[in-house]
Formats: C-alpha cells, sequence, structure tokens
C-alpha cells in the first residue's frame, strides 16, 4: 500500500498551490467581504488547464487523474473555497457528465471548451421544492418536432450567470417518477434562459449562487444528454464524483484552519508564554490535525478508486461526509483558538467557518450521504 | 537561435527556520525550488524563442534530484532539459562548476545565447555565469533587465546603483538577468504532463570532454574563511503609506518577495 502521492500528482499540487497563494490569496478577504466572483481568475485557472485535469487530450484535457484534480481543489480551497466549488462545479458537475454520457458531438461541442478552460460550467437539479428529494421535479421539458420545450426554474445553482454550458435536469414524464427525469446541455443566450436573484450566502462569497429560470427555452433534440428517463441515474452518478470535489473542498478548508491555528497559537502569548505551550491548546491542535489527515486519506482514496475504475460511491460519500464535518469542526477550533480575534473579520478564520457549514450541505447533505453508506454496508 | 539557460535547485529560504534552542539554521524538510534568479532566465528564454523561434535546452549540474527543478523549467515551456551529474563533480566552487557547465555547453555545439540567474540565493557569489563566459570564451553582460535581438546586433540594459547602461553587442553571448527582467510564467498543467513523460538524459563526466583535475574538489582553489556582508553604500527603499500598518505591510511584503525574510 503506497501512501505517496506520485512525482506528477505533487507537481501539481505545487504549481496549484503556487498559483492559489500568488494569484487567488491576496483578494480572497475582499472578494468575501464584497460578496464578488472573479471572472480574472476563473479565467487564470482554465489557463492553468485546472478544469482539463482529468479529461482525455482529445478533448482538450491533460489526460492527468481525479486524485490531481482533488488536490486542485484542495490548494484552491485552502486559500479561497469560493475558487474551489467554481472548479468543482465546472468540472465535476458539468464536464463530468458530458465526457461520461455525451455522444461524440457533444463532447466536442461542449467538453472541449470546458477542459480548455475557456468555458465555465453549471449543474441545475435543485429545486425550491426538489432538494434532497430530486425527482419531485416542477421543471418539466417537452417535446416538440425537433428540440425540447422547457419550463421551470433551478435554485441554488453554482456558477450561475457567469457559466456558458449547464447540465439541466427537467421531467419528461411526470408519470414515471424518478424515472421520468432527463438531462439536458444548454447555452447561456438560448432564448427564454436567464438567471434570477443573486443568493446572499452565509460563505463562500466568491463563488457565484442564483437561480436558473426557463420560460419556454427551446433547446434542440441532439442537446439531449443520454436518453430520455436517463436523468435521475446521471444526475446521481455525477453527485457521486461531485462529492469528491466537496470533500477536497472542505479538506482544504480544514487544513487552513489548522494552519492558521498552529501559526497564532505559537504567535500569541499570554500569562507570558505563548498560548501553543498550553496543553489545552495542544490537546485541540492534536485533535485537529488528526481529523484533518483522516479526511485526506479518505478523500485521496475515493479519487484513487475512481482512477482505478473501481466502485467509489460509497467511499466517495464517507470522504464527503468526514471531510466536511472535520472541516466545520476544525473551522469552529480555529475560531476558539483566535478567541475574540477568531470572532472577528480581521482574521481570517471567522471567513473558514463560514465557507465549511456548506460542504455539510450541498451535493447531498451529510444526512444523504449517511442513506448513501447505510444502504451499500447493508447491501 | 540555440539558447541554453543554466539553473540551479536551492533551499527555499523563506521556509527555512530557526532552531530557538540552537539559534542555527533547521536544514532539514527544506523544500528546494528553482533559483528564483534562474526562473527569470528561463522566462526571458522563452520569451526570446516565442519573439525569434529557437530551441530552448536548460541544464543544471547538481545531485540526482536536481532533475525535479528542471522537470519545473520543462513544464514552463523549455524545449529539453540535461541534468549534468557526478560524483567528480562533488565539492565544486564556482570556478569549477563554470568549467564543468561550460564543457557542457561545448559538447551541444553552437550555442547562440547563454542565459543565467544573477546569482543563486544561497551561495550569492554571481560569479558562475560570468565564468562560464570566460571559459566559453565569448562575450558577457550581467545584470540584465532588458534584451533585444535585431539581425545579428543584441541590445541589452544593464542596471546596477547608479541607472542603467545600454550596451549593443552581438552573438553568441552570455547574460546574467535581474528580477526586473521580466515575471515567470506558471508551468501549466498540460506543461507539467509534459514535462513529466520527458527523459531528462544526465551527462557525467565521463560524457565530455573535460580535464579531471578540473573537476570537483580537485579543481575548487577557493577557501573559505569567513563569512561576511561587504560594506556597501545603497540606497534605501523609502516605503510611503498612510499609517504605519499599511507601510509595514508593505515591507514585509518586499522582504518576503526579495527572499530576505
Amino acid at each position: 500500500m503506497q501512501f505517496q502521492l506520485t512525482e506528477e500528482q505533487q507537481m501539481m499540487q505545487k504549481l496549484v498551490r503556487e498559483f492559489a497563494e500568488k494569484e487567488v490569496l491576496p483578494g480572497a478577504a475582499e472578494r468575501d467581504e464584497k460578496e464578488e466572483f472573479s471572472r480574472d481568475i476563473a479565467n487564470a485557472m482554465g489557463e492553468m488547464g485546472f478544469t482539463g485535469i482529468c479529461f482525455p487530450e482529445k478533448y482538450g484535457g491533460a489526460e492527468s487523474d481525479v486524485l490531481s484534480y482533488a488536490l486542485a481543489v484542495e490548494e484552491l480551497s485552502r486559500v479561497d473555497a469560493g475558487v474551489g466549488i467554481t472548479l468543482s462545479a465546472t468540472v465535476s458537475l458539468c464536464a463530468w457528465p458530458i465526457f461520461a454520457y455525451g455522444t461524440e458531438d457533444q463532447k466536442n461541442k461542449y467538453l472541449t471548451p470546458l477542459a480548455e478552460g475557456v468555458k465555465l460550467g453549471g449543474f441545475g437539479l435543485t429545486e425550491p421544492n426538489a432538494g434532497t428529494d430530486a425527482a419531485s421535479q416542477q421543471t418539466v421539458a417537452v417535446l416538440k418536432d425537433d428540440h425540447y420545450v422547457i419550463n421551470g426554474s433551478k435554485i441554488f445553482i453554482t456558477n450561475a450567470g457567469e457559466a456558458e454550458i449547464y447540465v439541466v435536469f427537467a421531467m419528461t414524464d411526470k408519470a414515471k417518477g424518478v424515472k421520468g427525469i432527463s438531462a439536458f446541455i444548454l447555452e447561456k443566450g438560448m432564448p427564454g434562459f436567464a438567471f434570477g436573484k443573486k443568493e446572499h450566502k452565509m460563505g463562500i462569497h466568491s463563488s457565484a449562487t442564483a437561480e436558473l429560470i426557463f420560460q419556454n427555452v427551446q433547446v434542440p433534440k441532439e442537446n439531449l444528454l443520454g436518453k430520455e428517463g436517463d436523468g435521475f441515474k446521471i444526475a446521481m452518478s455525477t453527485l457521486d464524483g461531485g462529492r469528491i470535489g466537496v470533500a477536497a473542498q472542505a479538506l482544504g478548508i480544514a487544513q487552513s484552519a489548522l494552519e492558521h491555528s498552529i501559526k497564532y497559537s505559537k504567535e500569541r502569548v499570554q500569562f507570558g508564554k505563548p498560548i501553543a505551550s498550553n496543553q489545552g491548546i495542544g490537546f485541540m491542535l492534536a485533535d485537529m490535525a488528526t481529523k484533518v489527515d483522516a479526511a485526506r486519506l479518505l478523500v485521496y482514496r475515493a479519487a484513487y478508486l475512481k482512477d482505478q475504475g473501481l466502485p467509489y460511491s460509497k467511499e466517495a460519500a464517507m470522504a464527503k461526509l468526514y471531510a466536511s464535518d472535520a472541516a466545520m469542526a476544525v473551522a469552529t477550533d480555529a475560531v476558539q483558538i483566535f478567541g475574540g480575534y477568531g470572532y472577528s473579520r480581521e482574521y481570517p478564520v471567522e471567513r473558514l467557518m463560514r465557507d465549511a457549514k456548506i460542504t455539510q450541505i450541498y451535493e447531498g447533505t451529510n444526512q444523504v450521504q449517511r442513506i448513501v453508506i447505510s444502504a451499500a454496508v447493508l447491501r | 537561435m540555440k539558447i541554453v539557460v543554466c539553473i540551479k535547485q536551492v533551499p527555499d529560504t523563506t521556509e527555512v527556520k530557526i532552531d530557538p534552542v540552537t539559534n542555527t539554521l533547521i536544514r532539514q524538510g527544506v523544500p528546494s525550488i528553482v533559483n528564483p534568479f534562474d526562473k527569470n532566465a528561463v522566462e526571458a528564454a522563452l520569451q526570446l524563442k516565442e519573439k525569434y523561434d529557437g530551441k530552448v535546452t536548460v541544464i543544471s549540474m547538481g545531485p540526482p534530484q536536481a532533475k525535479e527543478a528542471l522537470k519545473e523549467c520543462l513544464a514552463m515551456g523549455a524545449d529539453e532539459a540535461i541534468l549534468i551529474s557526478d560524483r567528480a563533480f562533488g565539492g565544486s566552487d564556482t570556478l569549477a562548476t563554470s568549467y564543468t557547465l561550460a564543457s557542457a555547453i561545448k559538447k551541444m555545439g553552437r550555442v547562440d545565447l547563454i542565459i543565467c540567474g544573477k546569482q543563486a540565493i544561497d551561495g550569492d557569489t554571481a560569479q558562475v555565469g560570468p565564468e562560464i563566459a570566460e571559459h566559453l570564451d565569448v562575450g558577457q553582460v550581467t545584470c540584465i533587465s532588458k534584451i533585444d535581438i535585431d539581425g545579428s546586433i543584441v541590445r541589452v540594459e544593464r542596471e546596477h546603483e547608479e541607472g542603467y547602461e545600454i550596451i549593443e553587442t552581438q552573438l553568441p553571448l552570455v547574460i546574467t538577468v535581474l528580477k526586473s527582467m521580466n515575471e515567470p510564467r506558471y508551468p501549466t498543467v498540460k506543461g507539467t504532463m509534459k514535462a513529466n513523460r520527458k527523459e531528462i538524459p544526465v551527462w557525467t563526466a565521463n560524457d565530455m570532454d573535460v580535464d579531471p583535475e578540473q573537476l570537483g574538489l580537485k579543481g575548487s582553489p577557493t577557501q573559505v574563511r569567513r563569512i561576511f556582508t561587504p560594506k556597501q553604500r545603497v540606497q534605501g527603499l523609502i516605503i510611503q503609506a498612510d499609517t504605519a500598518r499599511e507601510a509595514a505591510a508593505v515591507l514585509v511584503k518586499t522582504l518576503s518577495e526579495a527572499k530576505i525574510v
């Protein structure tokens, strides 16, 4: 059993870290404060090749692996979790289902610009009344001649308004329930496809989150992803992979909180000595470090399994569940170690605590992860 | 145009920590990086290649792990890399190092331009570049911040404490470059993948036409008696900011960028 990244993975980690520290970190606090999405950073990530890491060269990718992609999300999230999810939403939620289920034409037309980093991607599944219960979709798609007419709306969509390409789910046959859901590829600018209000969130302020609105959007028949009725299967398998992205994002947040806490506790002097020399703080740091390491092993294992072509659904759910809980716990402890300063926006740990919370919620709440895991162990 | 860039793998001085008990440097676990000035040299070579076409070869004399540094240069876009490595090179001072590097360059046949960083951040001698030029018996200009090539004429700007000189010279030439020369590009994901697949040949003493007496410890007349900073009158940098806090932030940033802290 190997516990070391390959040379290639180490090089990827190093290059993303350098980019993250020099290009993403400097404006992170300001983007959080202003709730600002940076297209410049998204474009720069595209030029660096981050969106193409795990896709074949013939579709504009670098043909590296999922673990390298997870490392990229982790390193970006270590400095700005909003930027991490911008990448993850494009790669895991939009490019991946097109790669896995798309026709050759769809891949050439939509996967290539995503992998080359010239376009951003989004994923529209969640609706006001269809969150975890994805089967109660209200958005409908009706086949008329050579196109589908889509009506409805989606909420909480990452990269909404910023992305040029979206994988969107709609009911093609309501009577069939989950088997009546189909997936479509939509482009920004299609008549009737609009974006609603920007969401004001607790954290991940540097990521764009908004509504998708469809009013008689005519989508060409060839933009159906997979077959009619494949939508639920596509959505669920996409989220299996997406969980690796969210888990890597959570890991980056946790790592950052740990690093800040170690540094601060060595510098902060009370009663004439650094607070790190108090066992009460030392033990907290020990627990935090252990959680971060355990999360890392779970995340890397899930990515490794996906790279090997082995089943990874349960392991991705475990990684997401554990890493997000670890991020929340470690970030909360970081605020505690920083004391009053931790609660202040002058220091980065309160942002980490706000950013961490979403990782327990999106791409399947941690309760859903437990359903996935328990179903797998009871099978 | 055939360009050779000489690089060195050095410890990242920004990551060096001091042992609080002994007050000495903790060398263990310090990551290795491409000497920052050498990255400017690679960037300069890549820009010249993009402008005038040609081939960029990166070379380094060092232990086997220096391949890592060469790979990073390949990932930035260099065409090929060669590691000059042999136990016989161990203990080289700048004279033996420059002799070895010059011998490797001679083996490559016609080379138009040799680019080095101004100095390495570990030894700080700034001697290897100029000495390579002497061994090869070609022209040299040090501390360059700008270069233009027009046919056979090379125009460079050489910076020093009082200002800069514009010098016209010709190829073949050795130059050493400053940080102000350019902003080194990041290696890309695709560049990294390509770099990883590339073979990096290793040249030993046997692969080059060298005099064994001039290699390694034997070929190194330098004896270090004492290390000190010579007195030097340099104009200071005055940081102007609205508050002391902002000024301090600029100061820390400047010092860490210069790899001083």
